[in-house]
């Protein structure tokens, strides 16, 4: 076994208890229950407000840096609760790395962007460092189009570029899970067909949490979805069976677009 | 206003459009049968020209499918009804097609009269047959699996009644070589009737997709 759970395909990567989280007065997590598998794609859908962004940052815990923010449940990552007081948040932030909405390339240069994480994790030899860029960007399907412009900025690519300059950024520190907040819904179709493809390969070597309004590339792209209503996990599923014949009415009203 | 209103109404035209095509081809069996039994070979090539005008409507409508799955990129139920649409489409028009071979094999007869008997039997066969594409077509309508699971269950007597008269033929054909002729063409028309049956029986089970999202093999 590797720290990825290859080789193991029902392997929990992730076992989501009882987990309920407040902004101050309003909740806006409750209750949820989830297992994520390791090596699959776990699409989360709903409608705005619903509670699925939320709920993907509380993976890294990337909610902490909201203020008034609480969090109650457990969530175990490889059997760990990531919300112990003990646990580095850095670290963890490392293992269950972020892509945003909208692509943000540091203003720096492709290679600086690329090595940003292995270096303030205290990476300094230019050999590695080139060996890390050359493979992250490799694996986020990017080198060919960067490879001889790597030391011009990062700002001046495409946005399907930049985004997966940004995946690139966040392999370069080996992750074990990547996390993605509508990673294409600022792209062309084009720039989402490749994020998507890439998405695919690099579900082999990661485990993946994809947010999603888009429903046809929730379906087109997990194994897995999630459709999160007000706060609640309604239902859970394998994508195929979610899609063809869910077992809740909201769920069935809210993917065939009847909601409200 | 109520969301995808107009692609609602476009799943009812299409299974409105689908009602239609029963119609025409439960007639076309009905006409192909009664055509046969007369020895009525206008009658059988009426039915051949009307083919044209299911295999038309067929098309229309399976037009209309894939555009919605083009356009719509239906989910859920709404992609069982188009998924299930297809289907149906697809058993009527080889039901349609089959009651053309009817015709083709009436025209073919040149003798004066048919055997009784097996006059009677396919008869028989072609009231069930009829009964199970209306009870497939009324399961559809009313989103009724079980009407579905019951109607299939008439392929076994439609079977049943096949196997006699293929006794009964190969009887008359050691009785009297003679009737060879006859009798084959009766042998595959009372083939072709069990083939609709078969086909009824498939838009059964599309129906309790439709209405379950399970796969039923009731054939």
């Amino acid at each position: 076994m590797n720290k990825n759970g290859l080789n193991e395909p029902n392997k929990n990567k992730i076992l989501v208890k009882k987990l309920n989280l407040f902004y101050k007065d309003f909740q806006a997590l409750k209750n949820v229950d989830l297992d994520i598998k390791a090596n699959k794609i776990t699409a989360l859908i709903g409608p705005s407000g619903c509670g699925k962004s939320t709920f993907l940052r509380t993976l890294n815990r990337m909610n902490d840096l909201i203020e008034g923010v609480k969090v109650e449940g457990a969530i175990l990552l490889e059997g760990e609760n990531i919300y112990e007081p003990e646990v580095d948040v850095v670290n963890l932030r490392k293992r269950v790395g972020m892509v945003f909405q909208r692509p943000n390339p540091f203003p720096m240069s492709v290679y600086d962007n690329v090595a940003y994480g292995p270096r303030i994790h205290g990476l300094k030899n230019k050999r590695q460092l080139d060996e890390i860029i050359e493979k992250s960007l490799h694996l986020a399907a990017l080198w060919s189009e960067v490879s001889n412009r790597l030391f011009k900025s990062a700002l001046g690519l495409s946005g399907g570029q930049q985004q997966r300059l940004c995946i690139a950024r966040l392999l370069a520190v080996e992750p074990e899970v990547l996390l993605m907040d509508e990673p294409s819904s600022a792209l062309d179709p084009i720039s989402t067909l490749k994020i998507e493809e890439l998405i695919q390969v690099l579900k082999k070597n990661y485990t993946i949490v994809i947010v999603t309004h888009n429903m046809q590339q929730a379906a087109r792209v997990s194994d897995v979805t999630a459709f999160f209503l007000n706060g609640e996990l309604i239902e859970f599923g394998s994508t195929e069976e979610i899609f063809t014949r869910p077992k809740d009415q909201r769920t069935e009203d809210y993917i065939s677009g009847r909601f409200g | 206003m109520k969301p995808r209103s107009s692609f609602d109404k476009a799943l009812i035209e299409i299974q409105e459009d689908i009602f239609q095509l029963a119609n025409l081809v439960e007639q076309a069996i009905f006409n192909a049968v009664q055509s046969l039994i007369k020895l009525d070979p206008a009658g059988a090539a009426q039915v051949i020209m009307c083919d044209e005008e299911i295999d038309e409507l067929y098309a229309k409508i399976e037009s209309k499918c894939i555009k919605l799955i083009a356009t719509q990129q239906p989910m859920a139920r709404d992609l069982r009804i188009v998924v299930t649409g297809i289907k149906i489409l697809l058993s009527l028009e080889r039901i349609g097609d089959h009651a053309v071979d009817i015709a083709q094999a009436t025209m073919c007869i040149r003798e004066s009269e048919l055997n009784r008997k097996c006059s009677e039997y396919l008869t028989k066969m072609s009231r069930i047959v009829q009964q199970m594409i209306k009870d497939g077509l009324g399961a559809y309508r009313e989103r009724d699996a079980q009407k579905a699971q019951e109607m299939c269950t008439l392929d076994d007597e439609v079977d049943h009644i096949f196997t006699k008269i293929f006794q009964l033929l190969i009887d008359n054909i050691l009785a009297d070589p003679k009737s060879i002729v006859q009798s084959s063409y009766l042998l595959y028309v009372s083939r072709y009737l069990e083939r609709i049956a078969d086909h009824a029986t498939d838009i059964g089970e599309a129906v309790i997709y439709l209405i379950t999202g399970e796969r039923k093999k009731l054939n």
